[in-house]
């Protein structure tokens, strides 16, 4: 009961920030300089008039009050249409669907890589805390929390692809998102393998823990059920937010290995002014962070059930 | 530990004087083409090599710091400028000003920080101001969340009340209680940014939403000399690893400083563990 009351206070509040997002895309572009007209005439490099230039304003109702060009918006919003690219003339929903599944599974891949060296990390220096393991990973995090992510990616693509021919420079065949997913993995773990290594040496600390060992419970037993159990609870909160610097990260990486998705085309469309792709992609991924967080607050409370019964208590 | 604080605090100093002195250390005019000895390997002359288009990769490294980092600087300083008071004024207020504040936020929070700065940059244009305005989109939301969580905090302790009843203005209390208070999280968080702020820089830089070309910039360098890693990888490696280096010394300060001022945080720093950012 208490869960559903939380979950519908949950969804109102997102369809409050969902209309902000929408109105934030929308402003966005309102305020932009530049001429999306003037540029889709720019398209043809042929000298263009005044005259057509109105004309095509006109058309495109860009002289309308700001009022109109709002309701029209959000008119075609709530019919989900997004609009036309002008780069290409095909609908932004096709192009965006078109772009999404390479961002996904690169977002995907480097999202396991990442849980892979946080928890080889951070179990390890969490086991051998103060030992070298520990000064190693704290070294690592420090050095991939400093370098620079696009110049990782040109490093590895230097070394692997034109020195050892190992793996492709460009593309996602042939173990092409391999390199990409390192370089991601790389910049987006250090914050997590200190988390998860200070809250397993915390989880180990507590009572419950030095009376399972008193018991006499196998230490094996003891780490896989009890102390990793309790220390996966920050780490799923903050992996869960960190999925939108994985996105953010993922368009830097998508330009250096030339992958096809959002990220790639967001720049191309910011800098052609293609405002219909613009205004779409900020507002899949304003709701692709909000749907994170929502099951991230899910599984949150799957872990850790005291967070509902605290909230019953209060009310 | 306090050996390690003063390599922190040294590195910084060192890495600072030569930015800020970069352009008058450098033995060449950073902006002088001469095609005649283009892409030169490191030697007596070009300690650092030449460029596809003949320049002092050395001198172009020296003045190009005080872009990236001036930049990064001057636009975490506007952020901290907007962020502040409104975080104070929102945790002061409290009531409807705290909560239409707070769905700003939100608002802004929602996106993924490079999203945001290259819709912007990219929306507005490449150049300076426009760069400094994105990250400044971008950065004052997070100091508006910590001097309001801050001011919260401190609102509901009991010498605040006592204040006010010994008839301390808004003004005093402002001034003498929550804004000391405020003062060294303030400190931690920037120093814990300025490393991703400069990242953030050079990587729109270098996808060409920043600082333009011929202006000597670390991000921007790289994007030129792209088309030439393949021939001479000292000019991709020169200019990431300047980036690298001064990120890195700015994180091992920041994380002494977080250790120092986020009193939370005690415990890790008692350890003797050393944090990653």
């Amino acid at each position: 009961m208490q869960n559903k009351n939380w979950l519908l206070k949950r969804i109102s509040e997102g369809i409050l920030l969902l209309w902000i997002i929408s109105l934030v895309s929308f402003a966005i572009v309102q305020v932009a300089p530049g001429d999306a007209a003037l540029s889709l005439l720019r398209v043809d490099t042929v000298a263009v008039t005044t005259e057509q230039v109105e004309a095509l304003r006109q058309e495109m109702g860009m002289n309308d009050p700001v009022y109109q060009k709002y309701f029209r918006y959000m008119g075609n919003l709530l019919k989900l249409d997004l609009g036309e690219s002008v780069m290409t003339g095909r609908p932004v929903a096709a192009e965006l669907s078109h772009a999404f599944p390479a961002t996904f599974l690169l977002a995907g891949t480097s999202l396991l890589l990442t849980i892979v060296l946080v928890g080889i990390f951070g179990s390890l220096s969490s086991r051998f805390a103060g030992g070298w393991i520990d000064k190693f990973s704290t070294g690592f995090c420090l050095m991939g929390a400093s370098i620079p992510t696009f110049w990782l990616g040109l490093l590895l693509i230097d070394l692997f692809s034109v020195r050892l021919h190992l793996l492709p420079a460009v593309g996602m065949a042939n173990g092409g998102l391999i390199l990409p997913s390192l370089s991601l993995a790389i910049a987006i773990a250090p914050p997590f393998i200190k988390i998860f290594r200070n809250s397993l040496i915390d989880c180990a600390r507590q009572d419950f823990i030095r009376a399972a060992r008193s018991r006499g419970i196998s230490e094996k037993v003891i780490f896989m059920r009890h102390v990793l159990k309790g220390s996966l609870i920050p780490v799923v909160t903050i992996l869960g937010v960190s999925f939108g610097s994985l996105l953010g990260g993922s368009v830097v990486v998508e330009v250096i290995f030339g992958l096809p998705g959002v990220g790639k085309l967001a720049i191309e469309a910011v800098t052609r002014r293609d405002y219909a792709i613009v205004q779409g992609f900020v507002l899949s991924i304003g709701i692709l962070i909000f749907l994170i967080n929502l099951a991230v607050d899910l599984s949150y409370r799957y872990l850790n059930p005291a967070i509902s019964l605290k909230e019953a208590e209060r009310q | 530990m306090i050996q390690k604080t003063s390599w922190g605090v040294g590195l910084t100093a060192i890495f600072m004087l030569i930015i800020l002195f970069g352009p008058w250390i450098a033995p060449m005019d950073p902006n002088v083409v001469d095609l005649s000895k283009r892409l030169q390997l490191p030697s007596a002359e070009h300690w650092l090599g030449t460029d596809q288009l003949g320049r002092d990769q050395l001198s172009r490294i020296l003045t190009g710091g005080q872009m990236t980092v001036g930049i990064s600087l001057m636009a975490l300083g506007l952020s901290i400028m907007v962020g502040v008071p409104i975080g104070l004024f929102a945790g002061y207020l409290g009531g409807r000003v705290d909560w239409a504040l707070m769905r700003l936020v939100d608002a802004f929070m929602a996106f993924p920080e490079y999203i945001v700065a290259i819709v912007i940059s990219g929306l507005l244009g490449a150049g300076f101001f426009n760069l400094m305005f994105a990250i400044l989109i971008v950065k004052w939301v997070g100091y508006a969340r910590l001097v309001r969580s801050v001011v919260l905090q401190e609102k509901s302790k009991d010498y605040l009340l006592v204040a006010k009843i010994s008839g301390a203005g808004s003004y005093t209390t402002l001034r003498r209680h929550l804004i000391p208070h405020v003062i060294g999280p303030v400190l931690a968080l920037a120093t814990l940014d300025i490393g991703k702020v400069i990242l953030l820089v050079a990587s729109l830089s270098y996808i060409g939403l920043g600082v333009q070309p011929p202006h000597p910039e670390w991000g921007s360098m790289l994007n030129e000399g792209r088309a030439y890693f393949t021939q001479a990888s000292y000019l991709m490696i020169v200019p990431g690893m300047a980036i690298f280096l001064v990120v890195f010394v700015m994180n091992l300060l920041g994380n002494r400083l977080v250790e120092k001022f986020g009193s939370d945080r005690q415990e890790e720093g008692r350890d003797g563990i050393t944090e990653c950012s």
